[in-house]
């Protein structure tokens, strides 16, 4: 009786450290990616959001037709072989071998018409593309055609436009969907697949090797070249809390924090075992943005007024914590890349000149209307940015205040075209990444569109002339006299104000090798030792 | 439940905010904005809302969440097992400390045993939450590299993997109801040790131990059981600062990001499920008072 009593405590013993060492053994035979994204996955549908960690989702399931490199060349991606008739009207592009999406469907032309479509609907350059599109036609599976109403040279960089909304290819039953309508089914063609039953929204999102996907041959740039995934398992891991996300990489709970806040780059470099770097070339742009509908924003010497007492500097410091982390950055077009200049930012550049801004004030007649920021306490980049211009408002004599909640709140109000008193706003900061500031096709705030332009709605019939030349550029040297004029105008018109370039560096572990310098986290090519 | 569902819905009704804005992004224009409201409903006036909603949640269906289009009711069912597993470690790691804590102070009233337990009792009020959490993970974690910084792991992945995700969470969380427990049990337990009956216990030369637990705690018993039963309810959903700081993807942080987000069905879904839990928590706190005191009866 003893016996059989010991051999059933046993087995229960047994089955109990079975029970709790073999699921952690399981997973510890595969190489998994631990990564701390910048925010949390809710959407997944890159063409109905815009916001950055969904297009990170879109780059882990989706591949895209042409992909941007470092050098900002245009790159084939799923495409093997294109070409454009002579008079630049028929674009006829031909499809990689063994490109298949995750349901094991081959990727047809028809899912990449579809793709384009979809996102020709709600992306600005798409909107200009399918302005000048007269019919995509599938000539057989693997070749399709752009017909098109009269030239558009920006036609390829559309296709590889690196950042949101990116024209990622999915299977026609999905693009099909109406693209205002927030889609659910994440097959893709790309190096990872989604893993929807593992998750966990506001904590984990799962993907794995896409064991069928076919990487080019060339070595990665940006996000064209080989995406080679050299892990098994990615899991993405939101940690809310910044000192924890922290804690966890020092532990080695993570292997790679996509952004930390400025603060807490000291803690980790003290660690032999983490390294903190900068790997984004282009960083991000903060920015003032007006009310054009109301006074005293409505005036253009009142926005005028504040070039002359913006200093970028304080900004940088305010945003990034490090004068390291950032530099100004004075030029409507994301600074190191081929567009930007200084050209008409004078006003914004040496000495801040208070004085100088007090008289246009004088001049454009202000009566001491009310100017309300509207702030978000829980996004540090627009809390800081608007305390600082509500400090320099105040300080030119404006009759300014600050309004503050959360972000939720910042985005729905903003879009409130009514006065002050019936909750409208004149001010609001906010930031973009660099390639979303890069040519005046992408960068939307500089729109002179009235009704159809971003909140505030500037109404500017010569800013979209100038625009209107950049797109219709023949060659590199008349995009850049366009863009150069593109620029002045800006400095004229104001219709936002530049705040300085920043950057929020990664940091990985020392086993963590092959990131790629971009400016999207970007993780094929990751090895983890 | 009719009465909390219809105030919540009006509450979120009347609150601003616009999920339609916040699924569009940053680069959204007012026109993108106001198609997607459409394509959402949110353009419905608050009656045919309120009936759609109502009349899904007569068939069982709590609806959709605006921005991960998964079902509000696996989004709880995600987060039932990590928000319940905390409160029970917590509210076990608490009981189990305060109340011989309490039994003790009073017991040794006056005496620096007493103000000891009076001592630590305020520091479990004062310290807050998060501070508390960041110390323990600082030196249990980091430094000591015994337990997890984050994170939580299912049971069914090893019961040992479970607990040690746990552990420091539950210290953290239960600081205060340690504190909040230990005085009232101390204050009851000193009520009852004044009673005459107490005494002839004492006279009858009942051992000191029999007649603190078998004679006082048992009669002191029902405020402490209101008290940990009103803890339970707040746990539930408020172990908010704990979810953020240990990132445990429990119910109080998909309130919390529901809210930020103004992601309807979910906070109204979880508001739901809430009350009833409350309602619940409540009976079993009232039901077992029969069982402490058999005077009671319903």
């Amino acid at each position: 009786m003893k016996k059989l009593v010991r051999a059933v405590a046993g087995l229960v013993m047994g089955g109990l450290i079975a029970a709790t060492l073999l699921p952690g053994m399981a997973v510890a035979q595969q190489k998994v990616l631990k990564f701390i994204p910048q925010a949390d996955l809710r959407i997944l549908d890159p063409i109905a959001t815009t916001a950055y960690i969904t297009r990170n989702h879109g780059y882990m399931v989706y591949d895209t037709l042409f992909a941007m490199d470092a050098k900002f060349q245009v790159k084939p991606q799923m495409v093997d072989k294109w070409d454009v008739s002579k008079d630049g009207l028929t674009y006829t592009f031909t499809l990689r071998d063994g490109l298949k999406f995750h349901d094991g469907q081959p990727v047809r032309s028809a899912d990449c018409i579809a793709s384009i479509e979809r996102w020709a609907k709600r992306d600005a350059l798409g909107q200009k593309l399918a302005e000048a599109t007269d019919a995509w036609s599938a000539v057989n599976d693997k070749t399709f055609r752009l017909k098109l109403k009269k030239p558009f040279p920006l036609t390829l960089e559309g296709l590889a436009k690196p950042s949101s909304n990116v024209p990622f290819i999915m299977p026609e039953r999905i693009a099909k969907t109406d693209a205002f309508k927030n889609i659910d089914d994440a097959t893709g063609s790309g190096p990872f697949k989604f893993v929807k039953a593992e998750w966990v929204p506001g904590n984990k999102v799962v993907y794995v090797k896409n064991t069928d996907y076919v990487p080019r041959k060339e070595a990665p740039s940006w996000a064209s070249g080989g995406k080679v995934v050299k892990v098994d398992r990615v899991e993405w891991i939101y940690i809310p809390d910044s000192a924890t996300a922290a804690a966890a990489l020092n532990a080695g709970e993570a292997d790679w924090w996509e952004q930390m806040p400025p603060d807490l780059i000291p803690l980790l470099a003290k660690n032999k075992e983490i390294t903190v770097k900068n790997i984004d070339p282009l960083g991000s742009m903060g920015m003032i943005r007006f009310n054009f509908l109301y006074p005293p924003f409505n005036n253009e010497k009142m926005r005028q007024a504040l070039l002359y007492a913006v200093n970028q500097q304080d900004y940088v410091i305010g945003i990034a914590g490090d004068p390291k982390n950032g530099k100004p950055c004075y030029s409507y077009f994301t600074c190191g890349t081929p567009l930007a200049s200084e050209i008409g930012a004078e006003p914004l550049k040496g000495k801040r000149d208070f004085d100088k801004a007090r008289q246009l004030i004088k001049e454009a007649g202000y009566k001491g209307e009310k100017i309300v920021i509207i702030n978000a306490t829980d996004q540090p980049i627009v809390h800081s940015q608007s305390l600082l211009t509500l400090d320099m408002l105040k300080k030119l004599g404006l009759n300014a205040e600050i309004q503050s909640g959360d972000w939720g709140t910042l985005i729905t109000r903003r879009a409130v075209r009514e006065p002050l008193d019936k909750g409208g706003w004149s001010i609001f900061h906010t930031w973009l990444v660099g390639p979303d500031m890069v040519n005046p096709g992408v960068n939307f705030p500089i729109r002179g569109t009235g009704d159809k332009a971003w909140f505030g709605w500037p109404t500017d019939a010569r800013m979209e002339q100038l625009r209107e030349a950049w797109f219709n550029a023949k060659d590199p040297a008349e995009a850049k006299k366009a863009a150069d004029a593109v620029q002045r105008r800006a400095f004229e018109f104001v219709p936002i104000i530049p705040t300085g370039q920043f950057i929020l560096p990664t940091a990985f572990r020392s086993n963590i090798s092959g990131v790629i310098i971009a400016p999207i986290a970007l993780l094929w090519n990751v090895e983890k030792k | 439940m009719a009465v909390v569902a219809f105030v919540v819905f009006l509450l979120l009704y009347l609150t601003p905010g616009d999920p339609a804005a916040i699924l569009a992004g940053d680069a959204a224009t007012v026109d993108d904005i106001r198609r997607i409201r459409e394509k959402l409903g949110l353009d419905q006036p608050f009656v045919i809302r309120f009936g759609e909603w109502v009349w899904a949640l007569l068939r069982g269906d709590l609806g959709t969440s605006i921005f991960t289009n998964l079902p509000v009711t696996h989004l709880i069912a995600q987060r039932i097992e990590p928000t319940v597993a905390l409160t029970v470690c917590t509210l076990l790691v608490a009981v189990l400390v305060a109340v011989p804590l309490g039994v003790i102070a009073a017991a040794k009233a006056g005496t620096w045993i007493d103000r000891s337990v009076m001592g630590f009792t305020v520091l479990g009020f004062s310290l807050p939450v998060f501070v508390l959490a960041y110390i323990l993970i600082m030196v249990f974690s980091i430094e000591l590299d015994w337990l997890p910084v984050q994170g939580y792991r299912p049971i069914s992945e090893g019961l040992w993997e479970w607990l040690r995700h746990l552990i420091l969470p539950s210290i953290a969380l239960g600081t205060v109801y340690m504190a909040l427990i230990a005085r009232i049990t101390r204050a009851s337990m000193l009520d009852v040790l004044a009673q005459d009956y107490i005494r002839t216990a004492q006279a009858k030369g009942l051992a000191p131990g029999a007649v603190l637990v078998g004679h006082a705690l048992k009669n002191a018993a029902v405020p402490i059981v209101t008290i940990i039963g009103i803890g339970i309810a707040l746990l539930i959903g408020g172990a908010i600062v704990t979810e953020t700081v240990f990132a445990i993807p429990g119910i109080g942080r998909l309130t919390v990001d529901a809210i930020l987000r103004r992601d309807y069905p979910i906070i109204q879904g979880v508001i739901l499920i809430f009350s009833g839990a409350y309602v619940l928590i409540n009976l079993a706190v009232d039901l077992s008072y029969m069982f402490f005191d058999p005077r009671i009866r319903y």
